[in-house]
């Protein structure tokens, strides 16, 4: 690893400031994506902006209608939390199974949603139940967040304050994880609101989470395994890599969604 | 023997652990000498290219740095090069094609992580900083990834080898065994690739190199299984100082699994560049990615394997032809492996009449490969066990009693290749285990499964190797460099207390504890008076290390041999005291004792007057209790067993759980069964990861090692592992005849027995016949949707 200025601004003001002044600056969270990069010599950012220092940067807020989580919110926080698991179990059990007790300690959800990993979990939640993405600037559909691998819609500069999901009526996820790394080597999120529209997030299949129209089509027709029995997923544009082939993840999306109609809850 | 709390046969908890478990260990890495840099090593980014030039000149100025060498350097100080210390001779007589090892690339590096060059500096940093600013032109050439291509390849690994080909070696009758086939009632042909394996100890490998100006000596503390041996191969092959010029210790060392046998270009790069940097000590580490890369691999066979089988369902030949990937260079003891270590295990359990092994050892443009946990064992017993299990189901008979029909039943037992099995009962083995697994509900198990969308399979190994390495005349005959014997000193101390001093070396076995269990029993002491001293070369005299299972049969043995010494001796001081005839004095549990008398001394007070020398003729018997030993065994010991498996085979992604695990192992008496028992837990861990998880992946067309990190490279977690409940351990016993502790070795029996015994399970349940390894969801999902087609 390089050498590296390190700064830990108490504002998301000053954050801002600082990365714009450094030859090189990197925002770093809880660091668990970043910090392994830059051990590797993959990254080595002459300045790192920490943002955990700031005031109010992380939390979690119920509403009726919407689960607020703050962008400095541990994986932990959202997996210990008795107020997410009543309304949103799934978001709840999904942080459990983000990587070990380490990595859910320090690695946070706007580090997840920035970092954008194509295996990463948050992502397919985001999609799945179709959360908005507040920034220090402004409000991003999840919809319109994620735009390929490792790539997002955040400018230069922009920081995540917080990720607000909506309560849907039901929820599921499933994940069959890489068998070495246990990121997602697919993942499925899966909600369906009051008015019965279902949302498909899947993630680890393609460069990028994206939802899987045709089975949030034939779910919010008839929500049961036998409505998607007949949805073909196509291989084409999947990942194949030497743990999976596109044909593979293809098959893995509809055995988990299929799961996923069952676990709904 | 005596069966006291502590002696032989208890299940002592490991002294050693609390130290360890505490952060008490002192390993390599712990130890800071005085003036110590630190070393950086520049690798070859490329499978196989010519080295045009490296410049240097930039990364010498950089900060901190205090010398930089690459391969002239090495040439020019006349260094040698790295060996192998067994000489394999191919069929047609020709020797072996050992391609040049130097330490330092010389005009051509050969695999991605090659060493190109060192960088030593005052930090770890600056040295890695330094060697990124090394310029280095590179011809890259054509190179070749995978065994079954090698021979016909365009790239050319070494010029000794213009095939590639290191031997083609044989062993067996072949025309007895053609004709077997050709009389054979069934024959059963499979393929068999055995994946390559990255060892990954939880220390990676590290050294300090020092050397001394004033006594003109080097001190090297290194990440060994052996030191004296890597004293030996230093002084007498890199000529870097004779052998009392050079102090090898190796401490406190985290795991090894073969990986940590051999010697390696650092180490040795680390002493020799001390002296030329005024003798500052040089320190390096290896991260766990140089770790990926440049430590010795394991397994890699590609095999065309068959067993003739005539109408009474007796094995009556068996026909193998291997490739042996031997990657880039030959390491400390390759050629063995695929060879004396493999083809005399071919005849597993079984009475086969007739057997011939033919391997083509070849060059690749990957790491070394040399013994990984097993070593040859397990790719022999991966094809015998796949062979027979294949073989009965197409004949459709049960498998154990497919087996039980063949087993060896009268010992000992002559095989065509080479091993004479002194002992062993297999059947009983083979009925403990059905009994243990419930083989004969196996069916209302795979019914329950079944409900839960699962498949349920079935799979059995019995398996036999060949340990407790080795007689010395013996492997001299068949190429081994050195004789295979250990050695012993025992040192009691005035009070009574014990040091052994052993040529074996402990990284995890708990040596500490089971050879204390030995002189418990046989002294009458304490084990907590018992100290064991090993791994550092200034205080072993001579001694041959730890593997294959050769440290309780062969290390032991020596030890045991020393303690008879210093029994007879303080037989003869207790008589002189207690002024008695030497033969009538008796030792049993710590006390000397005269034959019809009340007369006795504790052993204690025997060695203070050993000592004292104030009531025995010191013309007649010499002061001290000190004895010594050397051992050099009679044959291997065999230790064999059945293991049992049942997996879980997610029908919708192929998703493979290990269900239940029997293992039931002959490993004669056990010193200890509570170590007995984590060495073969730990063992059958390693074969479930081989079996379906582990698999080292090249690139084939960049080279590139695409498993370099934990990431991709699938490590046993213990949630690959059946549930403790469902993985049982049960042992059989016929007690090695060879040494008189009566045991066999049981090191490396789980890696060895579980591979075939997952992987015939994964079979049976899918209902496929042949599958590689590792078994991966995608693997067996594969060839799941294969079968559906293929049915279609
Ligand atoms: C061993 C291991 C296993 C893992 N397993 C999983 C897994 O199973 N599933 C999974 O989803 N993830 C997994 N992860 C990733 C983990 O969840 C990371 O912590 C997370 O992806 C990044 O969060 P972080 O807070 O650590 O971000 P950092 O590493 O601090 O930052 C990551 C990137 O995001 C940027 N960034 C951080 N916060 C903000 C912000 N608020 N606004 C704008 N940009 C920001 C940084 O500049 C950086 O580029 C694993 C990581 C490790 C090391």
């Amino acid at each position: 690893m390089e050498n590296f200025n390190y700064h830990r601004p108490a504002t998301t003001a000053a954050a801002v400031a600082m990365l714009k002044k450094a030859k090189d600056g990197k925002y770093m969270a809880g660091g668990h994506t970043l910090l392994p990069t830059m051990k590797q010599g993959l990254a080595a950012p002459t300045d790192i902006v920490d943002l955990t220092a700031i005031k109010d940067f992380s939390g979690i807020k119920v509403s009726k209608t919407a689960v607020s989580i703050k962008a400095g919110t541990t994986h932990m926080e959202v997996a210990t939390s008795k107020d997410i698991k009543k309304v949103i179990p799934a978001l709840w059990e999904m942080a459990g199974k983000i990587g070990g007790v380490h990595v859910r300690n320090k690695g946070t959800i706007g580090g997840s949603i920035a970092n954008a990993d194509p295996a990463a979990d948050y992502p397919s939640a985001c999609l799945g139940l179709g959360a908005t993405i507040e920034t220090n600037k402004r409000k991003i559909e999840a919809d319109k967040f994620f735009t390929g691998m490792f790539e997002t819609a955040l400018k230069d500069g922009e920081i995540i304050t917080a990720v607000h999901f909506p309560i849907p009526k039901k929820s599921a996820h499933q994940k069959f994880p890489n068998p070495a790394s246990r990121y997602a080597l697919t993942g499925v999120f899966m909600s369906q609101d009051a008015k019965g529209k279902v949302r498909v997030g899947v993630t680890g299949a393609a460069a990028s989470a994206f939802r899987a129209t045709d089975l949030e089509a034939a779910l919010s027709k008839d929500f049961s395994a036998k409505a998607i029995a007949g949805v073909k997923i196509k291989p084409n544009g999947l990942l194949t890599d030497m743990h999976a082939t596109a044909a593979y993840r293809a098959h893995l999306i509809s055995v988990l969604a299929g799961r996923a109609v069952a676990a709904a809850k | 023997m005596a069966d006291t709390n502590t002696g032989v046969g208890a299940s002592v908890r490991r002294k050693e652990d609390l130290r360890f478990i505490t952060g008490k260990g002192n390993y390599t890495d712990d130890i800071n000498l005085k003036d110590q840099t630190y070393a950086y090593f520049l690798r070859s980014p490329h499978a196989h290219a010519t080295i045009k030039s490296i410049n240097t000149a930039k990364a010498k100025k950089m900060p901190g740095v205090v010398g930089i060498f690459v391969g002239e350097d090495v040439a020019k100080d006349k260094l040698g090069g790295l060996i192998c210390g067994w000489g394999i001779t191919s069929k047609d007589g020709s020797g072996m094609k050992a391609g040049p090892h130097p330490v330092l690339a010389q005009g051509k590096v050969r695999y991605v992580g090659d060493h190109v060059a060192v960088v030593i500096a005052e930090t770890k940093e600056q040295a890695k900083s330094a060697a990124q600013a090394i310029v280095v032109s590179y011809g890259v050439l054509p190179h070749v990834i995978d065994a079954a291509k090698a021979m016909k390849s365009k790239a050319q690994v070494h010029e000794v080898a213009s095939d590639n080909r290191v031997f083609n070696w044989s062993l067996g009758n072949e025309e007895a065994t053609n004709a077997a086939f050709k009389n054979a009632a069934h024959v059963t042909s499979m393929d068999i690739v055995n994946n390559r394996l990255v060892p990954n100890a939880m220390e990676t490998r590290a050294a300090i190199g020092s050397y001394e100006n004033g006594t003109e000596s080097y001190t090297l503390y290194t990440t060994s299984q052996n030191p004296h041996v890597a004293r030996l191969v230093i002084s007498a092959f890199h000529g870097l100082a004779p052998e009392h010029k050079l102090r090898v210790i190796a401490p406190d060392v985290g795991g090894g699994f073969g990986s940590k046998i051999f010697i390696y270009a650092e180490e040795v790069v680390c002493a020799w560049a001390s002296k030329h940097i005024g003798g500052r000590p040089i320190k390096w580490t290896g991260d766990r990615s140089e770790a990926f890369l440049a430590d010795a691999h394991g397994r890699d066979h590609v095999t065309k394997a068959e067993m003739a089988i005539d109408a009474s369902g007796k094995i009556t030949g068996m026909r193998v032809h291997t490739i042996a990937a031997m990657g880039a260079y030959l390491s400390t003891f390759s050629a063995a492996v695929p060879t004396y270590l493999y083809g005399t295990l071919l005849s597993g359990q079984y009475n086969i009449p007739n057997i011939y092994v033919e391997v083509d050892a070849v060059y690749t443009n990957t790491a070394p490969v040399d013994a990984y946990r097993g070593a040859g064992r397990p790719e022999a017993t991966y094809v015998v066990e796949r062979l027979v299990e294949t073989a009965a189901r197409e004949l459709k008979q049960d498998p154990a009693e497919f087996r039980r029909k063949n087993f060896v039943t009268s010992f000992p037992h002559q095989t065509p290749v080479i091993m004479c099995y002194d002992t062993g009962d297999y059947a009983a083995a083979l009925d403990k285990a059905l009994e243990m697994s419930d083989y004969k509900n196996f069916s209302k198990r795979k019914a329950e499964s079944a409900k839960n969308g699962k498949l349920r399979g079935v799979g059995f190994s019995a398996y036999i190797e060949a340990c407790g390495i080795a007689p010395s005349a013996a492997v001299g005959s068949l190429g081994a460099g050195v004789g295979l014997w250990e050695s012993a000193e025992v040192r009691v101390n005035p009070i009574g207390t014990v040091e052994i001093l052993t040529g074996s070396h402990s990284h995890g076995q708990g040596h500490e504890t089971t050879f204390a269990q030995l002189v418990s029993t046989k002294l009458g002491v304490d084990i907590n008076s018992v100290s064991i001293v090993h791994g550092d070369t200034d205080k072993v005299q001579m001694g041959m290390g730890t593997y294959g299972s050769r440290s309780g049969a062969v290390g032991m043995h020596a030890i045991s041999k020393a303690l008879d010494k210093i029994e007879a001796k303080a037989k003869r001081v207790a008589a002189a005291c207690m002024e008695s005839s030497v033969d009538d004095i008796e030792f049993k549990d710590g006390t000397f004792t005269v034959k019809g008398t009340d007369k006795k001394m504790a052993f204690g007070e025997v060695a203070l007057q050993a000592y004292l020398g104030h009531k025995f003729n010191t013309s007649e018997i010499e002061i001290g209790l000190k004895e010594s030993a050397f051992h050099d065994p009679a044959n291997f010991v065999f230790p064999a067993g059945v293991h049992i498996c049942e997996v879980e085979v997610d029908m919708d992604t192929g998703l493979t759980k290990v269900a239940d695990y029997t293992a039931v192992d002959d490993f004669g008496n056990l010193i200890n069964p509570m170590i007995v028992e984590g060495q073969v837990q730990g063992g059958v861990a390693q074969g479930i990861g081989q079996a379906l998880l582990e698999g080292a992946i090249y690139d084939e067309d960049s080279g590139q090692l695409l498993t370099g990190s934990f990431m991709d490279y699938n490590m046993p977690r213990a949630a690959n592992m059946p549930h403790i409940e469902n993985f049982r351990l049960g042992f059989t016993c016929t007690p090695c005849p060879t040494n008189p502790m009566g045991i066999k070795g049981c090191g490396e029996a789980g890696a060895i027995a579980a591979p075939p015994a997952v992987m015939n399970a994964i079979t049976d349940a899918i209902g496929v016949r042949d599958l590689p390894m590792p078994a991966t969801p995608l693997t067996v999902w594969t060839a799941m949707q294969s079968m559906k087609k293929a049915a279609e």
